[in-house]
């Protein structure tokens, strides 16, 4: 499965109209791709650029630069370590050598069962809670050797699915735009009026303090 | 000790676990600003408030959010409002908290801001790696729109507007305002030359955009409910208001703290038993970086300055992002700034060929000189390729790239030779003294070998 099922092809759909223009919607397909398939395949980005009116190129281009894309298969469970300076200040280039040691891989690398695959990242904004790392975009802070050990145990153990889903799924909660109470999204040319609201409480005696 | 009863403006909601719900926000006041700007004010009066209250944009640049907003051309539609979530600069850590702990504070902030531009619609973007975020923004957005305010005719007025989450997907470089304009028209993130235009008049799909940060707009509810000029009185002269501070490092108390700008100075926020509690261990305080990664650092003698714009600029640095970065005296001055550079130098988007090439070349030799194998010639080797992306290397700095992101690897280079130049030359010596041990090893049976 590499294209979008009948339920993702919906709400690709749904994203789409959500911006003026289609090509908007390149970078929350490209997530909905890693999240169906794990990580963006080749025919995921062609079933993009069918949606958007892009050439599959394009897609390519917009997802080769950015680091969460992922155009090759990753663990299960994509383990990100901090080492930026609040972190390595506070032992982060040590935990990530642990951990390295621990799964028995490089930074990059993917454990042979296919499980887990560690990532040295840059500052993940959890600066006061160094050492800190990201297990599918969840954090984990405060992290001691003793812990980065149980957080792999109780991973591998599928203790934490309920807070840990796998790789590429972001947020479990999406946007929906009710049709009953949209202002109406259109394309740039069709906007191109004053609002309406404008002019709204200028006049004399409608409260405003003017 | 000078900290302040100011009060809490955006974290006020923190302490309660379910401060990011619809229920919660409501029953705190939430959508009264709201409520009240449709009931009876202008577009141009919500305006008026927010360039009364000299709110400075919390970004990094600190430019004034009122002032910002009057840019857009008059007459030129459709407008849009962008909203920066890109948190991503090392040590920054509050728009993250301000997203996940109370969304539809920043919700109301969009709304009228958006109220007061005209803007046809708004788009949060939030940084790809922020899931949680991105979780309670959504729900938030979902529970606005069906209370009905967000969407088609606000609260029974003439207002309506769209309010779409975006989010990016790991490039700190977004962050920058045309870069995250670019990632959201679905194209790599790399900025734009500018001028000849700037996003307030040509921006998002070429129409006049607003970009605004996440604390920025999180302060407008607040500024609409007590007016500008009540929050101008708090605060110093150039930085008006409160401010969120994240306080990292080598401190016993690391931690998020909204203080009043101008009143607090660094020792308070790095000493206080309310906010860093002093330096881990009670060592000695080496030097700290005052708001952000891009910042140039700072040393005890700047301890005493006030958490205020004008202050810092002058004294050579800057406030940046709100992220004070603490460093003991056990501290490698060459690891701290290898750190730094390297960062610079991976989220380098590649568009400028000096920040490109030089920060990688940067980041390069300082591992050299880290790892034993310095050169002597390879202090002034630095200075040269940190001069050719940030000529002069002064402050504030010039640049020969379309974006500061290069510059900002030469700050933390030139503060800390600048400051601990004798570290980088300890280790220039350490490889000097391992070439000369190893060399008799490599002269054996030679006549007349070296020692």
């Amino acid at each position: 499965m590499a294209r979008f099922s009948p339920e993702h092809l919906e709400t690709a759909r749904e994203i789409i109209a959500r911006y003026p223009r289609p090509k908007s919607a390149l970078i929350p397909l490209l997530h909905l791709a890693q999240e169906q398939d794990g990580y963006v395949t080749d025919d995921a980005m062609r079933h993009i650029a069918e949606l958007v009116g892009v050439t599959p190129a394009e897609v390519l281009g917009t997802c080769s630069f950015y680091e969460m894309f992922k155009l090759h298969p990753v663990g299960t469970y994509l383990v990100n370590v901090c080492t930026n300076i609040s972190c390595m200040l506070c032992g982060g280039e040590e935990l990530l050598a642990h951990a390295s040691e621990r799964l028995g891989v490089a930074p990059g690398g993917t454990t042979p069962d296919g499980r887990f695959t560690l990532e040295e990242v840059e500052c993940i904004a959890a600066c006061t809670e160094a050492p800190c790392l990201q297990v599918n975009y969840r954090y984990v802070t405060n992290v001691t050797n003793d812990d980065f050990d149980r957080l792999i145990d109780d991973l591998a153990a599928g203790k934490l699915d309920h807070e840990v889903p796998p790789h590429g799924t972001l947020a479990r909660v999406r946007q929906h735009i009710p049709a009953d109470r949209t202002a109406g999204i259109v394309p740039v040319a069709e906007a191109a009026v004053e609002p309406a609201w404008m002019h709204a409480n200028e006049a004399p005696g409608a409260g405003g303090d003017a | 000790m000078t900290i302040t009863d100011a009060p809490k403006i955006i974290t006020r909601r923190f302490d309660t676990p379910d401060s990011h719900t619809i229920t919660r926000y409501e029953e705190t006041g939430g959508y009264q600003a709201l409520r009240t700007a449709l009931g009876s004010m202008s577009p141009a009066q919500v305006a008026a408030q927010v360039k009364d209250a000299s709110l400075l944009g919390r970004g990094g640049a600190g430019f004034p959010a009122g002032v910002k907003w009057g840019f857009c051309p008059p007459g030129v539609w459709p407008r849009y409002l962008v909203v920066n979530g890109d948190e991503s600069e090392p040590g920054t850590y509050k728009d993250r908290l301000l997203m996940e702990r109370d969304p539809h504070q920043l919700i109301e902030g969009v709304l009228l801001a958006s109220y007061a531009i005209g803007a046809a619609q708004a788009f949060i973007y939030i940084r790809g790696e922020m899931a949680l975020a991105q979780e309670r923004v959504a729900k938030a957005l979902n529970e606005a729109y069906a209370k009905g305010y967000i969407g088609k005719n606000i609260l029974g007025s003439d207002y309506s507007i769209d309010v779409v989450m975006a989010w990016g997907a790991g490039a700190y470089i977004v962050g920058e305002e045309t870069a995250l304009i670019e990632s959201l028209e679905g194209n790599r993130g790399m900025p734009r030359l500018k001028p000849p235009f700037f996003p307030a008049a040509k921006g998002l799909y070429m129409q006049p955009t607003v970009v605004n940060n996440v604390e920025t707009l999180s302060n407008i509810p607040w500024i609409v409910s007590n007016g500008g000029e009540t929050f101008a009185e708090l605060g110093a002269e150039g930085s008006k208001g409160t401010r969120i501070f994240a306080v990292s490092g080598h401190v016993k108390n690391p931690g998020v703290f909204e203080v009043e700008y101008g009143v607090t100075t660094f020792r308070d926020i790095i000493y206080a038993p309310v906010y860093g509690g002093g330096i881990r261990s009670d060592r000695a305080l080496k030097c700290f970086i005052p708001g952000g990664a891009s910042a140039p650092w700072f040393y005890e003698e700047h301890l005493d300055l006030p958490l205020e714009k004008a202050t810092v600029d002058k004294a050579g640095s800057m406030l940046g992002s709100g992220a004070i970065v603490v460093m003991d005296d056990t501290t490698d001055a060459v690891a701290a700034c290898l750190s730094v550079v390297k960062f610079f130098s991976h989220e380098s988007c590649g568009k400028c060929t000096p920040c490109r090439e030089g920060t990688n070349w940067l980041e390069k030799i300082l591992r050299r000189i880290l790892d034993g194998y310095g050169r002597p010639s390879d202090l002034d080797l630095l200075m040269d390729v940190a001069d050719n992306i940030s000529p002069g290397i002064a402050w504030p700095p010039k640049q020969t790239t379309i974006c500061p992101l290069g510059p900002s690897a030469v700050s933390p280079l030139a503060s800390a030779l600048g400051r601990f130049r004798p570290e980088f030359e300890a280790h220039i010596a350490r490889a000097a003294r391992a070439e000369a041990a190893s060399a008799p090893a490599q002269a054996v049976g030679l006549p007349g070998g070296v020692a």
